[in-house]
């Protein structure tokens, strides 16, 4: 792994990217705000006002109270509380982490099994890559929704059954593009030599070729992850994707949808300007990031 | 072409047949089919005349060609909710989507070629960037929040338009429709919104990167050397052009409209195939959603087979790429 991290930086796709990202002010607050929602995202048991699952720290009689009320015990309830009684700031803390945790899982598997794939179809070709680049086709075909909701209906709901689906339904947009970086270098002279020193196919796959070809994977993976997370919301939202134990922003938003017409817009509203401040940040740096990485659009 | 036609539609038989062992795989194969095809309540007598009507004691390949043979003739189980045939359960909510599908199409086309056309000849300035970054946010907005979000502002503090239903419909031409009715159309703007939104961000990229790549081309220096006028280029020249990729990408969308009315269909309660199969997947209904998943993915592939012809008479270039 260190040898790996060792050659990106040698490459200088970070920083790359980084210079990139911050020559853009619009970028630049983008990725701050990622970071800042990664932070809240981990460290959410802590900054969270209360633990909004713990029903010791719930009070009932606190239900459906606006933003900015006062609790009994004289906790303010900065954005509200639910039909729960639930503080919706803790409540929106507790499913980001779950949505973004959900998201960031299924995007690098998608990642690793996806470009695993499309590598071994460019470098290997003929059959291989006829079948591999077939699937793909066809995966591409169909939209993302559909077949997450065939595999959700065959297989039920579960947080790991949606990750399944989600990956499944991503790895396409991986392997093609790992396939595409990596037909270009596979006839390099350094592919060449790796061959002739006798190196095996793993190794020129994953230690030659992958590295070379992680610009546009980063790219797509950006991009990929605000899909997985913006898919696994609506999923989580029509209410066959993660369990109610597990409640993500979709999950917040759908509670919030039963009440709208009622008035308390803030149970539906607040959690989700979050989905959409996570979802629109992380798309603002993956667009950047295609402008970097992709001279030709940014000429 | 005759060549062509023929092979895109082999390749499309070749599609639906691996879906078909998909769906099968899925359902028939994988879960117990006795215990997805038959309500939890099943008595013993039923039980043995399901085991014997899909053949469940003959080997798996048999099994298979009996569900294609009952599929193909129409057959592709009862609902248990609704207790009738589930594809005629399909095809009596089909138009419903097929309208909503339509309407969006409709409003992503002419809000977002011209956006897309404005944004591509005001390169780097800012109205350029407003509406890039507005087409960011157009497809990162949660489609079934960005819909609340219509019922809330449109609905419930304006009272300008219902929140759901389809309201009143009208005959015009012997087709049961939204449009014929000024209830039924006021019933449709907020679907049709919710639905677009995503489909309009995309066309604005697609027509602003065709205008991108069809400003520098010689013919339309030589437009300009002959004096046309700036609007006839750009209206006429460049709009033919770029036309034919946004036309093919549309045609491929439409698709993926029937598949995510879905959410919208649940949002605003519209009596569609969407909102059916939501309902039909929690309450385990089987049936339907086999029926759903076939008639969705054919009516895709057909639309595909379309486009692809359509785009190889277009442009004649496709074809001979593909010989």
């Amino acid at each position: 792994m260190s040898a790996l991290t060792l050659r990106l930086l040698g490459n200088g796709m970070l920083s790359t990217a980084l210079n990139g990202i911050f020559a853009s002010t619009k970028a630049t607050i983008a990725f701050v705000v990622c970071l800042i929602l990664v932070f809240a995202a981990i460290f959410a048991p802590w900054l969270a006002p209360q633990n909004p699952y713990d029903l010791m720290q719930i009070d009932f009689f606190d239900a459906r109270l606006p933003p900015l009320s006062k609790s009994m015990s004289g906790m303010t309830y900065w954005l509200g509380t639910d039909t729960q009684g639930r503080d919706m700031l803790s409540a929106m803390l507790y499913g980001l982490r779950t949505s973004l945790g959900v998201g960031l899982l299924a995007g690098f598997l998608a990642l690793a099994v996806g470009s695993a794939l499309g590598l071994l179809a460019a470098y290997a070709r003929g059959r291989l890559d006829a079948l591999i680049m077939r699937i793909v086709d066809l995966m591409l075909g169909f939209p993302t929704i559909l077949i997450a909701l065939l595999i959700l209906a065959i297989l039920g709901q579960g947080t790991w059954k949606v990750i399944l689906a989600l990956v499944l339904v991503q790895w396409a947009y991986f392997a093609r593009a790992a396939r595409g970086a990596a037909l270009v270098e596979v006839n390099k002279d350094y592919v060449e030599a790796a061959r002739c020193l006798g190196l095996g196919w793993g190794r020129i796959l994953f230690s030659h070729l992958l590295p070379n070809c992680l610009p546009p994977l980063m790219v797509i993976g950006t991009i990929q992850i605000a899909n997985a997370i913006a898919t696994e919301a609506t999923l989580s939202f029509l209410g066959i994707g993660l369990p109610i134990t597990e409640p993500s922003l979709g999950l917040l938003i759908s509670n919030g949808y039963q009440v709208l017409l009622a008035g308390l817009y803030w149970i539906s509203v607040f959690p989700g300007l979050l989905l959409l401040t996570l979802v629109f940040s992380i798309n603002i740096v993956g667009d950047r990031l295609r402008e970097v990485f992709n001279p030709r659009l940014a000429a | 072409m005759t060549a062509f036609v023929i092979r895109r539609l082999l390749q499309a038989l070749a599609v639906l047949f691996v879906t078909s062992v998909i769906v099968f795989a899925g359902v028939y194969a994988i879960g117990d089919p006795l215990e997805i095809l038959l309500p939890a309540d099943a008595t013993m007598a039923e039980r043995e005349q399901v085991t014997r009507s899909l053949g469940l004691d003959k080997p798996l390949i048999v099994q298979y060609g009996l569900f294609l043979w009952n599929a193909l003739h129409g057959d592709l189980g009862t609902s248990f909710v609704y207790n009738q045939p589930s594809i005629s359960i399909i095809l009596q909510r089909l138009p419903a989507t097929l309208e909503l599908a339509f309407s969006a199409l409709f409003l992503s086309i002419i809000i977002g070629i011209p956006l897309g056309l404005w944004s591509g000849l005001r390169r780097g300035t800012t109205v350029d960037e407003t509406i890039m970054t507005g087409s960011i946010l157009g497809f990162s907005l949660p489609n079934f929040w960005q819909g609340m979000m219509l019922i809330m502002i449109f609905s419930v503090y304006l009272g300008w338009l219902p929140s759901t239903g389809r309201g009143q419909t009208g005959t015009i031409f012997g087709v049961e429709t939204s449009f014929a009715t000024w209830d039924g159309i006021r019933h449709l703007i907020l679907p049709a919104v919710n639905l677009s939104l995503a489909k309009i961000a995309l066309v604005i990229r697609l027509t602003r990167a065709g205008v991108q790549e069809t400003m520098p081309l010689d013919f339309i220096k030589f437009a300009r050397a002959r004096g046309l006028s700036s609007r006839r280029i750009v209206l006429v020249h460049v709009l033919k052009n770029i036309l034919i990729p946004i036309i093919t990408v549309i045609g491929v969308e439409f698709g993926s409209l029937i598949a995510f009315a879905v959410v919208t269909e649940t949002i605003f309660s519209w009596p569609g195939v969407g909102k059916l199969i939501i309902d039909s997947i929690r309450v385990l209904d089987r049936p339907i959603v086999v029926a759903y998943i076939l008639v969705v993915v054919t009516m895709f592939i057909t639309i595909n087979l379309i486009v692809d012809i359509l785009y190889s008479i277009l442009d004649p270039r496709i074809r001979s790429k593909a010989q």
